[in-house]
């Protein structure tokens, strides 16, 4: 399953901050479609990313997954449809055990007492993590942790995955696992990155946005093929790489 | 984080062995530690035979759950500051002296300090051959499973998960500044570590933040799901083999009080 989101005129800011972190940002991606969502460090991405599953309540403008609005009595429906997969995976493993912390999300969407373990076998046997379901996490490595992370959101059977920062901390191989696993799901995906290559591997369309809105709106291997566009928001392709245009 | 720094802490009190003490119901262990430790508190005294059989009770749980002893007796250094007490017992109580080499201490004392002596060593000793023998995410079970209220369950593993995080970022921290040179040996040289403290505080405040939130995400409506995983078929050690050790014990202090 997959789900279309819609986003209108969105506008945020934070009691502390002297601008607008999101400034009318209008966005909209197509069920099934994987989305990189670039930008330098501070342009929104992740306050974004909290919109989308109705963490932070939208101050103006609209956001919609499948057609719903994201507020209100829809939000219980919009968190089940929409998995978001928070940076640091020590903020989303809270339970003592792997296989416990799986089960939270479909508990809370009221899955059977008895249902739960095929469900979390299920999940964790799609991040290849079947095998650390009994593990504390705090016994597990940066990219078991990772894989775990994703698998806690897998097992709610989400419509749309947001990733925040997917790829951080992971060695070279955990990245390509990591690739390939999310290129193989069937849901809509965003991905919030600073890493480009990961992008090109994963979203065939990018969003960059800067200063709160979206600025460029193109194909990945198109927008990484031009560096002076990149530069101009503060992106680069990591020491070495050149892609080719087409 | 990853694999560089990993340090021991409330979590890895568990030897893994393969035993029929480790088999044991979670649940039926906690109940036996607090029975094991009704009969330590009702045994009269001056019963010295009773507590020597308490201690064999518990000799036996600990060779069973194959524990190595010196891990055991470093464990049990935990009970000290009791130990340290029962030694001032037969010199502050009132009451008939007896003689103790060349000192005078009162008889009273001399046994109410060791049967305080004896009650700390073999409490604290049943205590860690129960954390030694049970991971902290099954205690936890056992606990759920003995109608402890989900929410305080919840509090505590939670805290156990996090306790470890916050550890080794007070390791890094204190790591960081060793790098750049500090290297306290006064108390006032304390400062830099005490501000990373609250540097510490602070992150720690908005990681509870960042949870929260990612516990919402999943949809978490304030009221924390039974997560007990259901009773998986019968288990190898049963209640009853489980709590016969403690009821040999209470029976042994029934005894005592009755002679």
């Amino acid at each position: 399953m997959s789900a279309s989101l819609r986003v209108r005129g969105l506008t945020h800011r934070y009691p502390t901050s002297s601008g607008n972190v999101l400034d009318g940002l209008d966005l909209d991606v197509a069920a099934g479609e994987r989305v990189a969502l670039l930008g330098p460090n501070g342009s929104g991405k992740t306050t974004l990313a909290l919109h989308l599953n109705g963490l932070i309540p939208a101050q103006s403008g609209t956001v919609e997954v499948g057609g719903r609005p994201v507020a209100g009595e829809h939000l219980p429906e919009v968190r089940r449809r929409v998995g978001l997969v928070f940076q640091d995976p020590d903020d989303q493993l809270f339970m003592p055990r792997v296989r416990e912390d799986v089960a939270f999300g479909p508990a809370n969407l009221g899955v059977p007492a008895k249902e739960r373990p095929a469900v979390v076998d299920r999940a964790l046997a799609a991040v290849d993590a079947a095998h650390l379901a009994e593990r504390h996490p705090h016994h597990l490595s940066g990219g078991e942790k990772r894989r775990v992370a994703l698998a806690t959101v897998l097992a709610m059977e989400p419509d749309v995955l947001v990733l925040d920062e997917p790829t951080s901390g992971l060695d070279p191989v955990g990245r390509r696992e990591l690739a390939e696993l999310l290129v193989a799901l069937d849901t809509t995906l965003l991905v919030v990155t600073h890493d480009l290559p990961f992008a090109l591997q994963t979203c065939p369309r990018s969003v960059v946005i800067d200063g709160g809105r979206v600025v460029i709106d193109a194909p990945t291997a198109e927008l990484l093929a031009d560096p002076d566009r990149l530069a101009r928001h503060r992106l680069e392709l990591p020491f070495g790489f050149v892609l080719g245009p087409g | 984080m990853g694999g560089g720094l990993r340090h021991r802490g409330a979590l890895h009190l568990l030897v893994e062995r393969d035993s029929p003490v480790h088999r044991a119901r979670p649940e039926a262990k906690v109940v036996a530690l607090v029975l094991f430790a009704v009969a330590l508190a009702a045994t009269p005294e001056r019963a010295l035979a009773a507590f020597a059989l308490h201690g064999a009770v518990l000799a036996l749980v600990a060779g069973a759950a194959r524990l190595p002893a010196g891990t055991v007796r470093r464990r049990a250094l935990v009970a000290l500051p009791f130990l340290g007490v029962a030694a001032l017992l037969p010199f502050a109580a009132d009451g008939p002296r007896v003689a103790l080499g060349p000192l005078a201490v009162s008889e009273d004392g001399l046994w109410a300090g060791g049967a305080l002596a004896a009650r700390a060593v073999l409490g604290a000793t049943a205590a860690v051959v129960l954390t030694a023998t049970t991971s902290v995410a099954d205690l936890l079970a056992g606990l759920a499973h003995l109608r402890l209220p989900r929410v305080v369950v919840g509090i505590v593993a939670s805290m156990l998960r996090y306790l470890d995080l916050v550890a080794d970022q007070l390791h890094r921290t204190r790591l960081a500044m060793a790098a750049r040179g500090h290297d306290p040996r006064w108390l006032w040289q304390a400062r830099p570590l005490a501000a990373g403290a609250g540097t510490l505080f602070v992150r720690t405040y908005e990681r509870g933040e960042r949870v929260h939130q990612a516990m919402l995400a999943r949809g978490f409506t304030r009221r924390l799901p039974d997560l007990r995983p259901p009773p998986a078929g019968a288990p190898a050690i049963g209640w009853a083999a489980a709590l016969a050790p403690a009821l040999v014990s209470l029976l042994v202090a029934v005894g005592a009080i009755l002679r």
